[in-house]
């Protein structure tokens, strides 16, 4: 298993640690709930050196990504970053990755880290014939994230940039506590916050400084267990959850992320437009439990109650910290995905009444 | 972590405290650490009989899902009632206001085969 260089700092701080995507990571420090709490009243500080850094550069940077990817990177501003998915040729889903324009030719594309490997392959070889490059610097790239209402205040005092310029989904290189960095406003937690790209050692200086700017705003450090929690209550798809091999983009409710308008073939191109040709045989939705229970990943569910047997299944679920009700993400029948919809997840021996409620099931208010 | 003397263990990281021909249980102050937040708590109706071993609920953390095992053979006499809105008293006061039911005892010497406070303790500084 590999560690961040912030082991020591986890290992201090207490936390319980468990194997992730070939990484051993904080799951949690003081609690889950707790940590979710603070993320969502204050700001919570994230260890993410696990996931990939693919830097793609090159007169033909846009044109490679663009075949590459479902999305078109090509519309994407200098310092803008775009949602992206990456799919096989018969349309599955090998990872969904978030895609940054750094400059005219360069790119810097963030996948999931249990899928580095597989992405990182795939782009490498869908780069042949592109006057383009890959680096893999995954292993020599830190990544920190500040999430919570509290982020840019505890953030910027530290940055050389002005963060207040910094819209959501922008990105800029800039000098953090010391060390050259790529500061993004972008995150995966439903609330305001950063994420700063830095050299793999120079990443525990930083994270010091970081908590030491936020010992007064309520800034924790956050582990896996809270950031699957976050990001559920945001209604994002997790890969290994809601996404797979097996899913398509359109039935993932991820539809508006693939660019069939735009110009050239892409991997997956001809797949995806069969796929958006077919009627949808499921469909990803948000559940409330309406009664006592909690939905896991896998539970069967009748959609709608009524129906004789399971027709759909519990992708995510838990009970949520902000809202204090069972939620989860579900894949169920079209017809029986209408929210108000009354369906039933099969717990143990028992049915358990869920509606179909609209996705997120948090916004942050603005 | 703390283990009270005077009560019997499981090897599940279940508690019994006897008292007369009925006894309470609950999980541990170890095992309610390890599960992590409890967010919910699947308690058995009153009245319902279980043999020694089965499986007499559930305790859920916001990560994951376990059974509770009856220490003893017995039969529900009552359920804590406060654990439907309140399951983080199983983290708060595992020993105390977190604990899940009161059983009438079928066989009160079967409590004698759980592990003492000085056993357990030195099984969860092994584990």
């Amino acid at each position: 298993m590999r560690r961040t260089s912030l082991y020591d700092r986890h290992a201090a701080a207490g936390a319980r640690l468990i194997e992730f995507g070939g990484w051993e990571m904080p799951v949690q420090y003081k609690g889950i709930l707790e940590e979710h709490r603070a993320v969502r009243q204050a700001a919570g500080l994230f260890d993410l050196s696990h996931m990939g850094e693919l830097f793609v550069a090159g007169p033909g940077a846009v044109a490679a990504l663009a075949y590459a990817l479902v999305s078109d990177p090509g519309r994407l501003a200098v310092g803008r970053a775009q949602y992206s998915l990456i799919c096989a040729p018969d349309g599955g889903l090998i990872d969904d990755l978030i895609v940054y324009r750094l400059a005219e030719e360069r790119f810097l594309v963030v996948p999931n880290a249990g899928n580095r490997e597989a992405v990182t392959d795939a782009v490498r070889e869908r780069l042949a014939g592109f006057e383009a490059q890959l680096d893999d610097a995954s292993l020599r790239t830190a990544l920190l994230a500040v999430q919570g209402p509290h982020a840019q205040g505890i953030v910027a005092p530290l940055i050389d940039a002005d963060l207040g310029a910094l819209r959501y989904y922008g990105i800029t290189p800039a000098r953090a506590a010391g060390t050259d960095a790529l500061v993004a406003r972008t995150g995966y937690t439903g609330e305001d916050g950063f994420e700063l790209f830095v050299p793999w050692d120079a990443a525990p200086a930083l994270w010091d400084r970081l908590m030491e700017a936020g010992r007064g705003a309520g800034l924790v450090p956050v582990g896996l267990g809270a950031r699957d929690t976050l990001r559920l209550e945001a209604g994002m798809p997790l890969y290994g959850n809601e996404l797979d091999w097996t899913v398509n983009p359109f039935e993932a409710g991820l539809g508006r992320v693939v660019r069939l308008d735009k110009a050239g073939d892409f991997v997956g191109r001809s797949a995806l437009e069969a796929a958006l040709a077919r009627p949808l045989s499921r469909t990803l939705v948000g559940l409330v439990l309406r009664e006592r229970g909690v939905a896991r990943h896998g539970y069967p569910v009748f959609a709608p109650a009524a129906a004789a047997s399971p027709t759909g299944v519990v992708t995510s679920g838990t009970v949520s910290p902000t809202l204090g009700v069972p939620i989860a993400m579900a894949y169920v029948p079209p017809d029986a995905s209408a929210v108000g919809t009354m369906e039933a997840v099969a717990i143990r021996d028992g049915r358990v009444a869920a509606e179909v409620v609209a996705l997120p099931f948090y916004s942050r208010p603005r | 972590m703390d283990v009270p003397d005077g009560l019997r263990y499981t090897d599940d990281h279940e508690w019994l405290r006897v008292e007369g021909d009925a006894g309470v249980v609950g999980i541990t102050g170890y095992a309610a650490d390890q599960l992590g937040d409890v967010v919910f708590v699947e308690l058995p109706a009153v009245g319902a009989r279980f043999e020694r071993g089965r499986t007499f609920g559930v305790v859920e953390s916001v990560k994951a899902v376990s059974d509770l095992f009856a220490p003893v053979a017995g039969e529900v006499l009552e359920v804590n009632p406060a654990l439907a809105d309140q399951p983080e008293l199983v983290n708060a006061e595992p020993y105390g206001a977190g604990w899940m039911v009161r059983l009438r005892l079928s066989d009160p010497a079967q409590a004698d085969a759980l592990k003492d406070a000085v056993a357990y303790r030195e099984m969860t500084k092994a584990g």
